[in-house]
């Protein structure tokens, strides 16, 4: 079966419908899928919600989903970088689900991995907390949250051969496995693709039987806080 | 006489053991990384998926893959390892972080913390914070004593929605280190110039001996 595709819009093809839940990989603005995050724009797809660490920025990454006004909802864990975000939350057209951190990964992890829930001791005793169901272990506190099926994931590797075995680099590895494993579908950009035998084997983060769609493109790779120190 | 932002610093990094892994928070705590004493070697966990965290790099070192919690362009180093995020607060809420040292807005004489919120003003998200002070082993807040008004952070009850109820062990602020004890907080150690009685004046929660 065939996988790679020659373009982001190619890709998501009769994937996309309004109303939709996508999760997307990403940390800040590291290591998101920035070639379907702009197919999507092109697409028009309105009333989405998006589980993602982050929101983008005004002009990059998801923020340009909220600057045409398609996301209903957004699932996350810290959106302080995005002024648009902001406006729009506090004037009641966004809403918004803070998830800790680590609650919205193992809600990904966990949907991906056929678990509708899980506890946790994370939130217990905050507002996180309030309306979900708590439960004691060994006498200590824990809440349930549930696991994330989303329709569709958008997520960026290093590399990736042609049947979606793929690599990350660095810290932009993040929300990129979790939310490629959560989707009913998850379309897979890259910076290059390869044919198989070429990666090791031993090496694959994340094996293709999780990637349906897979694109090669060029990655602008904006950096939010260029921190140096003198040579 | 108190201690300033990097006297603070320094003092938290007295914390330290050799061998911890350790997560350090935005803000003061990442100043801790300066301070490490002679001879302790720890190893700085950064939860967007990285362990060993190096130096800021260079200019013609800086890689758009590799950056901090705090979104800030690092280097690695020879031990370094990278995961995912699941992989990443899977370590934290099982216990496996020795240590956090974070800011709070405000601490409770139970141990209760609040640093992700303020009802009614932009509310940014608690990003890792929560998940971090409900697993890591020992959380030291380090803080400011008083607010700008020079009312106490260190409270009776905290005002603020909290991150986490009954997690804080050590409280290092601009005036000395508290411990929190059955009862109350205690005093352990007193900044340069400032007495136990300084202390006690600027606290709302109760001081134990």
């Amino acid at each position: 079966m065939k996988k790679v595709y020659g373009s982001a819009t190619e890709a998501l093809d009769g994937l996309l419908f309004d109303g939709m839940t996508i999760a997307a990989g990403g940390f800040g603005l590291c290591g998101i899928p920035e070639l379907l995050i702009d197919a999507i724009r092109d697409a028009g797809t309105k009333n989405l919600t998006i589980a993602s660490n982050n929101a983008g920025v005004d002009d990059f990454g998801l923020g340009v989903l909220l600057k045409t006004r398609q996301v209903k909802k957004m699932m996350s864990s810290y959106v302080g970088e995005n002024a648009e975000f902001m406006r729009q939350y506090l004037s009641g057209e966004l809403e918004l689900e803070f998830n800790p951190q680590g609650t919205l990964a193992e809600r990904m992890r966990a949907g991906g991995a056929g678990i509708p829930g899980f506890y946790t001791r994370t939130g217990v005793g905050t507002q996180i907390a309030e309306g979900k169901e708590h439960k004691e272990f060994g006498g200590e506190t824990f809440i349930l949250e549930r696991g994330i099926m989303a329709d569709l994931s958008i997520v960026k590797a290093w590399k990736a051969d042609t049947t979606g075995n793929a690599i990350f680099r660095k810290t932009a590895r993040n929300f990129n496995p979790p939310a490629a494993k959560c989707g009913k579908i998850c379309v897979l950009e890259v910076e290059e693709i390869v044919e198989p035998g070429t990666l090791d084997p031993d090496h694959v983060h994340l094996p293709g039987i999780y990637v349906n769609r897979l694109i090669q493109g060029q990655h602008e790779k904006r950096i939010e806080q260029r921190t140096t120190r003198a040579a | 006489m108190a201690w300033d932002r990097n006297q603070m610093a320094a003092r938290a990094a007295q914390e330290l053991q050799d061998g911890m892994y350790v997560n350090l928070g935005i803000g003061i705590p990442t100043l801790v990384a300066n301070y490490i004493p002679e001879g302790v070697t720890v190893t700085l966990q950064s939860e967007n998926g990285m362990l060993g965290i190096g130096p800021f790099p260079t200019e013609e070192n800086v890689d758009a893959d590799l950056i901090n919690a705090g979104k800030q362009t690092v280097t690695a180093l020879p031990h370094t390892a990278y995961f995912d995020s699941a992989e990443s607060f899977a370590m934290i809420r099982g216990g496996k972080i020795n240590m956090a040292i974070l800011g709070a807005m405000e601490v409770a004489e139970n141990g209760d913390i609040a640093n992700w919120m303020i009802p009614g003003k932009l509310v940014k998200g608690m990003g890792g914070a929560m998940d971090l002070v409900a697993g890591v082993e020992r959380i030291v807040v380090v803080m400011d004593h008083t607010n700008k008004a020079g009312e106490s952070k260190l409270l009776k009850a905290c005002t603020l929605p909290l991150t986490a109820q009954g997690v804080v062990k050590r409280i290092i602020t601009n005036l000395g280190v508290l411990d929190v004890v059955e009862g109350g907080l205690k005093i352990i150690e007193c900044a340069d110039g400032v007495s136990e009685d300084d202390i006690r004046n600027a606290t709302e929660a109760a001081i134990v001996n």
